[in-house]
């Protein structure tokens, strides 16, 4: 049935959120320590230079250590890390082919250059996928978006980010009730055809139109006067500044030092 | 196609959150200038739906291929550019959130080709001259393909520059452009031809909601000009800031590696496709070498040579025996944290 990639996706949803709202050491942490964290470490990470591959492998100490406090489990991160995107592959998988000149050498194996940037590539794409989730499941769209509007993003947005979130799960399930009644009409060609799609959509645009509708008549009702109010007070203790500090610092010394070189190096002198 | 983190600099991004920071603040003041209570929870509920609807795919009879709806046309028509800015944004946040489709880096990046090149270009400058007044049905069909074509292929664009940029490929500017842009343009037709299906229809069954041809702007918003001047200023202001930053500190080992290649070989200039000196010669690298010398010395880093070089190639076994107990470190950290954490959690009620 064509329902599944939808089905899969709102489950998908439906458990980061169900993670974030469990009780953890980093779900207690303040959303905007969290926010600015992960972004410093996205920066870190996009920073390295395009050769770097164990350079960049220390950094993997920040999703661990998130996923350990956050009691996130393991699956459903992996994943999604897995399903690696397409242009990621796609840009990638030209270079060993067109940089192969060598860059080092491990025995008898020759490194090259075009290798070398393409698992830089594809470590760059583990450690950001990784972070970005695991900010969500640690924290919700709800916190986030609390502590966006501290940083200043403009209030519809942050409204509009909220409203889509609450409406995807009914939206969802409606697209995909009307998929599975087209499927079970029309046995012989399950995929609905392009011709199709102006009656499928927009019988789902029509009901979606008149529920915003509803949507505002409620919301009237309970007296909204256009401005959106956030219910989570934010509170910075000094974990959070700990958190944040402890962090960046650790960014900055691995950003600046080949830790794992030093330790191989290190390592390899205390054998000989 | 998503733009991802993996392929961006900080430079080229943080260029790209500046211009799309500045765009939603523009559309965000708009929808200020012309409130209208309604539209908080029409903008929400609309944005759910493009979500949603992008995950049905509709086959082309007899061609194997298939789309979804390209959602920015659409939201154009029905809510105006601004809004319909603010819509993708927050859509394309919530893709790179829960789905790490491109991801939070490279989110700039994509509400700029995705959202900003069609609501308030492929719109304006291709369906709406299109379309006209009162359109016929083949009309509003073809400006609907038109626009999402001509959408599609300049955020195709977009990806490709914004790759080239960050110089995380090896691929030449020309090749890469070959390869994206007739993938992007069969995207395009079958994007191009769902949304007008549903355009079509919605003209039908509601034409007081699907306001084509009624009025030149269906809802009033900043002028296009001003916005694509803003847009190229901000570029610029923040693409020349950044690379100035990024080029004032540059990378140590990366230097040292483009050494270790061209001692490898006879010399720097003798290497393979790829080479530094030969990714200069592509259109791109020649247009931005001279636009923006810092931004091209981060892609490419020409000229840095060191002296220990060839030691640090020679070298790589110690580094991947570090590496190796670096990953052995963290893993077995965070699997001893998680252990103590389990032990040391209450036993569970009965």
């Amino acid at each position: 049935m064509r329902t599944d990639g939808i089905a899969a996706a709102l489950a998908h949803v439906e458990r980061l959120d169900g993670l974030a709202r469990a009780d953890s050491l980093a779900g207690r942490l303040d959303p905007r320590a969290k926010l600015a964290t992960t972004l410093a470490f996205l920066v870190t990470v996009a920073s390295y230079g395009r050769y770097q591959v164990t350079a960049l492998l220390p950094l993997a100490l920040f999703p661990v250590a998130i996923l350990t406090l956050g009691d996130v489990p393991l699956a459903p991160i992996l994943i999604r890390v897995a399903l690696v995107s397409p242009l990621a592959i796609l840009v990638g998988i030209f270079n060993p082919i067109l940089d192969p000149s060598p860059i080092g050498s491990l025995g008898p194996f020759v490194i090259t250059a075009g290798w070398a940037s393409f698992a830089s590539i594809l470590v760059r794409f583990a450690l950001s996928v990784s972070a970005a989730l695991l900010l969500v499941a640690t924290t919700g769209l709800d916190a986030v978006c609390a502590a966006l509007s501290r940083f200043r993003v403009p209030r519809v947005l942050v409204v509009q980010l909220l409203f889509l979130y609450r409406y995807l799960f009914v939206l969802f399930g409606e697209v995909s009730r009307t998929l599975r009644a087209y499927a079970l009409r029309s046995p012989s060609h399950p995929v609905p055809r392009v011709r199709e799609a102006g009656a499928l959509l927009g019988q789902v645009l029509l009901r979606t139109l008149s529920r915003a509708q509803r949507v505002h008549a409620a919301m009237l009702c309970r007296g909204f006067d256009g401005e959106l109010r956030l219910r989570r007070p934010l509170r910075a203790r000094s974990a959070d500044v700990a958190f944040v500090v402890t962090w960046f610092a650790f960014f900055a010394l691995s950003r600046a030092f080949d830790l794992p070189r030093l330790l191989g190096n290190a390592v390899a002198g205390a054998v000989r | 196609m998503h733009m991802s983190d993996a392929l961006v600099s900080p430079a080229v991004a943080g260029s790209l959150w500046a211009v799309t920071a500045g765009v939603a603040a523009m559309s965000a003041r708009a929808l200020q200038r012309d409130p209208d209570d309604r539209r908080v929870p029409l903008m929400g509920v609309l944005g759910a739906f493009v979500f949603a609807a992008q995950m049905v795919n509709f086959s082309i009879p007899a061609t194997g291929s298939s789309g979804h709806l390209g959602g920015g046309l659409l939201l154009s028509a029905l809510l105006g550019p601004p809004a319909a800015f603010l819509v993708m944004a927050s859509v394309l946040t919530v893709q790179a959130l829960f789905f790490a489709d491109g991801g939070l880096l490279a989110l700039g990046c994509n509400i700029f080709n995705l959202g900003f090149l069609t609501c308030f270009v492929a719109y304006p400058l291709i369906f709406v001259p299109l379309s006209g007044r009162a359109p016929s049905r083949m009309r509003l069909a073809g400006a609907t393909v038109a626009g999402a074509v001509v959408g599609l292929q300049l955020g195709s664009l977009g990806v490709v520059l914004e790759t080239v940029l960050s110089g995380r490929t090896d691929l030449s500017f020309s090749s890469f452009l070959l390869l994206m842009q007739p993938i992007h343009l069969v995207i395009g037709v079958v994007e191009g031809s769902v949304t007008a299906a549903l355009v079509l229809f919605m003209r039908e069954s509601r034409p007081d909601l699907v306001s084509i041809g009624a009025t030149p702007s269906p809802k009033p918003g900043p002028p296009v000009r001003r916005v694509a001047a803003a847009v190229l200023l901000a570029a610029a202001v923040a693409g020349g800031a950044l690379s100035r930053i990024a080029s004032a500190k540059p990378d140590g080992l990366e230097w040292s590696l483009a050494h270790a290649r061209a001692s490898a070989q006879t010399g720097p200039s003798a290497g393979p496709a790829g080479e530094p000196s030969e990714r200069r010669d592509t259109p791109a690298g020649l247009l931005f070498a001279r636009l923006a010398p810092g931004w091209a010395a981060t892609a490419e880093r020409p000229g840095n040579v060191g002296p220990e070089a060839p030691e640090r190639a020679s070298s790589s076994f110690s580094g991947i025996l570090g590496a190796g107990l670096t990953v052995a470190m963290i893993a077995l950290l965070g699997s001893g944290l998680r252990a103590l954490r389990r032990l040391s959690r209450p036993a569970p009620l009965q």
